[in-house]
């Protein structure tokens, strides 16, 4: 199953420039595994070794996967998923 | 008891910040004195207060800025409170263009004075903020006064005239190294600027994060970002690049063994001045180091439960 994956700026010179990328898993943690093999560099900007990093959240749709079971977080068919950084920048 | 500071305006109370000594997370540096200069003494409690109120007073001056136009420009924070309070002191409508993920508190401060704002799109950053406030200048030119921090002289000119000023004032050919992050890069240009005008050298030392993706509010990963227009990487003698956990994890480190609560970006800056202190003591060479804290950790509190470090 395809989930479409939204990137935040900051992190678009990983996948060649594209704003949105898809990525196959039934799970959250499976589709950053997933995201890693095609845009490699990804899964370490975004977790370190306790999971999802502090200052970066992950949507699937509306809802920020810390509440949601985290990257076991399942996905279900047309499930959007936003990586938006924790902070606003600049 | 110090001399009466007795001032007129809210827009004086800015500048001329304490420089204080770090005592305890330079425990590895004895004979390397490092100062924090704290920045979070202006009134709106940020070094942005300094860049603010010069871009607002040379405007008025020249006529760009009158009452009957709306001050707007591209902010996730300091610089937005100090707009607001200093349009607010001053009679003049604000509108501030920011990420919509920026910190419920930070909208509430700004909110306080009257201040307008017109949402971005959170994945595309500071960056989104600053095309979208362009936009919006470029469709009513004649509604709007844009500072346009990322480009204004007046914003270094603000810390050539006070930052730099006041350091050299206060710790005249005792100071070898300066240290501060990159956001406009203001902070960095102009008091860089001053002290290399110093007769004795001074090494410049600026803060970056290590990565793109980073959690450290203010700062500028300048590779990956819009290049300031003010910003002249020959002006500084060093770059150093900080991760968001030493950052955050110094932040921490102050306010439990020094008694000062900086936010994320000030943690980062004072992790690059203690490294740095601790190399020069290692090396045997004397020095003393100045480092910039931009604002209290208190701005960065949020209700959301997965911050560990400044849950409440």
């Amino acid at each position: 199953m395809d989930t479409l994956v939204r990137i935040p700026a900051a992190l678009r010179s990983l996948t060649g420039g594209a704003d949105e990328v898809s990525a196959e898993g039934g799970t959250v943690g499976a589709v950053i595994e997933d995201l890693e093999r095609r845009h490699p560099g990804l899964r370490d900007r975004l977790l370190d070794e306790k999971g999802v990093r502090r200052f970066v959240n992950i949507y699937v749709g509306e809802e920020d996967v810390r509440f949601t079971g985290g990257l076991a977080t399942e996905l279900k068919s047309g499930d959007q998923i936003s990586i938006v950084p924790a902070i606003a920048g600049g | 008891m110090r001399a009466a500071r007795r001032i007129e305006s809210v827009l004086d109370a800015v500048g001329d910040t304490p420089l204080v000594r770090l005592r305890v997370v330079t425990r590895r540096a004895p004979d390397v004195p490092v100062y924090a200069k704290l920045e979070f003494e202006n009134p709106g409690g940020s070094v942005k207060d300094r860049a603010a109120r010069r871009m607002i007073l040379d405007a008025m001056a020249d006529g760009r800025l009158t009452r009957d136009k709306i001050l707007i420009d591209s902010t996730s924070g300091n610089t937005g409170v100090a707009y607001s309070l200093f349009g607010a002191a001053l009679g003049l409508r604000v509108r501030l263009v920011m990420p919509s993920n920026v910190s419920k508190p930070r909208k509430d401060i700004v909110r306080a004075f009257g201040t307008e704002i017109v949402w971005s799109d959170p994945l595309e950053g500071s960056d989104g903020a600053i095309r979208e406030a362009k936009k919006l200048v470029d469709a009513d030119p004649d509604a709007y006064f844009y500072p346009d921090q990322y480009s204004n002289p007046s914003n270094p000119r603000a810390h050539y005239e006070g930052t730099g000023a006041e350091i050299l004032r206060d710790l005249g050919d005792r100071v070898t190294h300066f240290v501060a992050g990159l956001g406009t890069s203001g902070t960095m240009m102009g008091t860089a600027r001053r002290l290399k005008e110093h007769h004795r050298p001074i090494r410049c030392v600026a803060v970056e994060p290590d990565s793109a993706l980073h959690g450290l509010e203010g700062l500028k990963h300048m590779e990956s970002s819009l290049v300031p227009a003010i910003y002249d990487a020959s002006l500084h003698d060093e770059v150093r690049r900080v991760s968001t956990e030493d950052g955050w994890d110094m932040a921490d480190a102050l306010a439990r063994e020094e008694g000062i609560h900086v936010g994320h970006s000030s943690g980062a800056n004072v992790f690059a001045a203690v490294k740095l202190a601790e190399e020069l003591q290692a090396r045997e060479e004397p020095g003393c180091v100045v480092v910039i804290v931009c604002d209290r950790g208190d701005r960065y509190f949020s209700p959301m439960k997965w911050e560990k470090t400044y849950v409440w």
